[in-house]
């Protein structure tokens, strides 16, 4: 780029031909660097396909019955009781990660803008060694390193599998709610700031009052796109031995041992899971549309 | 050499951490055997999925529309269903159809599980590229490919030099946001028993008993890889940012 004699303007462009879609795709790059993952989109066509999916499946399945077998939708609703605590269990760990993970992510959003250097500094390293590292890297990390019981004044309190799961599964999203914090309290305009300045407002009480309550409403649609990614991620506890839904229709399969099941069992799964999803991300994009008009 | 080597047995008899991966030379081949896994199929995925983007944003401008809609569906698919249901799907759905009968009488898959790693994760990042691709190529007005005709560009040619390089440009953030993505996916690889570093390093830790040293030296080892493909990837995409339209 050439320098022009009014100097270099940080919107000055030499290829203004380019059509909206280019600022639009660098927006969405932004936004999802800084969620830290990708943007669910469902619609009802999703719903259709996999219900179609798991009609065929049935089919497929009806097909290789033997003779003094029950029928497949039979064996469906005898193990949909089991299949759905198994649901539950999902959904359980993923609110308590999701809370876990936001209650730190907060804090460490916030020392990620404080005017100390090592706290800036350290909340930095922290959130981004979370970020970059795999999900079920962190996984194995806490399944494997935590103990199985701690003992606290002589009482012992065991520590189940699914607890150390959740701990392992809050990691990442502590990180990832910490780099959406500190997206949102900069993309306040620093005018607010300033005119916090001007009316006597300490740098705490700006933050709590007047910057905070403006951040929420930019957080929450990533906050929501991020609950729905994490409760898809719940099925990979199941390589670490948690008995969720996944790991359930894995052991029913094996029990009834009868072949063409497969295809039935895990979209019937994949279902319960768009039922759930589908509302949020829903709502996430809605929330998004309607905070838009006042960026 | 072999004095830093024994340095390292020296560390696990003075202060019992047990790095075997160092002091230990079959363990040491064995992790980096690992190491060179992930980074091959991460390289190897990057490249199949960047092809698949760049074929499928094309095959989405195509004149026929049953084209546009078998790329329309292909991206449904792999955008909204988790990695890992694909992965499962493509090994244990796919691979027991394609199966061989050797000589022994016995079945055997004709494609390994390395190759569905490969054949899953590429297709599922390539899904978001083919996306990623094609915003890149709406941005491109009609004025500049009527500019290319005139010039005599063929279809194909005017993709290819004028279209695609300046759609490269615009989406190489969104595209580094996925890579980024992929090779942390593909720890997946996991599950179908593919020997990648985390693979490796739970059979290392379960021969000899030093969870907590391999636990680290694996989540360092992926926060260095990927911590340098962001910023190899940041710095290119600095370099080659099209002005005015960052954010």
């Amino acid at each position: 780029m050439s320098r022009r004699w009014y100097g270099p303007l940080p919107q000055a462009t030499d290829l203004a031909v380019l059509l909206p879609s280019a600022s639009r795709i660098a927006q969405t790059a932004a936004a999802e660097r800084i969620a830290g993952a990708f943007r669910l989109r469902l619609r009802p066509a999703h719903g259709v396909a996999l219900l179609a999916l798991f009609i065929l499946g049935c089919g497929l399945a009806q097909a290789q019955v033997q003779p003094g077998q029950p029928s497949i939708l039979a064996t469906l609703w005898k193990w949909t009781p089991v299949l759905l605590r198994g649901f539950v269990f999902n959904l359980v760990i993923s609110a308590v990660a999701m809370a876990a993970g936001t209650i730190v992510g907060l804090f460490l959003g916030f020392a990620q803008i404080s005017l100390l250097l090592p706290v800036r500094k350290g909340a930095w390293l922290t959130t981004h060694f979370f970020r970059n590292a795999p999900w079920l890297v962190l996984l194995f990390y806490c399944m494997f390193l935590l103990p199985f019981q701690v003992t606290i004044f002589g009482v012992t309190i065991p520590i189940p599998d699914w607890i150390k799961a959740t701990l392992g599964l809050s990691l990442p999203v502590m990180a990832n709610v910490s780099e959406i914090v500190r997206g949102a309290i900069q993309s306040i305009p620093t005018a607010q700031w300033e005119s916090a300045a001007s009316l006597a407002f300490n740098r705490r009480q700006t933050l709590w009052m007047i910057i905070f309550p403006q951040c929420i409403k930019r957080m929450l649609p990533p906050w929501m796109n991020l609950y729905a990614i994490l409760t898809m991620a719940t099925v990979l506890t199941s390589i670490v031995g948690v008995n969720e839904m996944m790991s359930l229709t894995r052991q029913a399969l094996s029990a009834e041992n009868r072949s063409g099941l497969l295809l039935a069992f895990y979209s019937y799964v994949l279902f319960w899971f768009f039922l759930y999803c589908y509302p949020i991300a829903r709502w996430t994009v809605r929330l998004e549309a309607r905070y838009a008009v006042n960026h | 050499m072999e004095s830093f080597w024994s340095w390292f047995r020296w560390l696990h008899d003075a202060t019992g951490i047990n790095l075997t991966i160092f002091y230990d030379s079959f363990d040491r081949g064995r992790f980096a055997s690992g190491f060179w896994m992930t980074v091959k199929l991460s390289a190897v995925c990057i490249v199949l999925s960047v092809l698949i983007g760049i074929v499928g944003a094309w095959l989405q401008r195509s004149r026929l529309r049953v084209t546009r809609r078998v790329v329309h569906w292909y991206i449904q698919f792999f955008r909204n269903t988790p990695p890992l249901v694909q992965l499962y799907f493509f090994y244990f759905g796919v691979g027991s159809l394609l199966t061989t009968t050797a000589a022994s009488g016995a079945n055997v898959p004709m494609v390994s599980n390395v190759a569905w790693a490969i054949v899953s994760l590429s297709f599922f990042a390539g899904a978001f590229n083919v996306e990623i691709f094609r915003s890149g190529i709406e941005a491109v007005p009609q004025t500049t490919i009527e500019a290319a005709e005139s010039l005599g560009f063929s279809r194909l040619r005017t993709y290819l030099f004028i279209v695609f390089p300046l759609a490269f440009r615009i989406s190489l953030p969104a595209l580094n946001n996925n890579l980024v993505n992929l090779v942390k996916t593909t720890t997946l690889a996991y599950a179908i028993a593919v020997p990648e570093m985390l693979y490796v390093s739970s059979q290392i830790w379960s021969d000899e008993l030093n969870v907590p040293e391999m636990m680290n030296v694996l989540l360092f080892c992926y926060f260095a890889l990927v911590g340098l493909l962001v910023y190899v990837m940041h710095r290119w995409e600095r370099a080659i940012r099209v002005p005015g339209f960052g954010v």
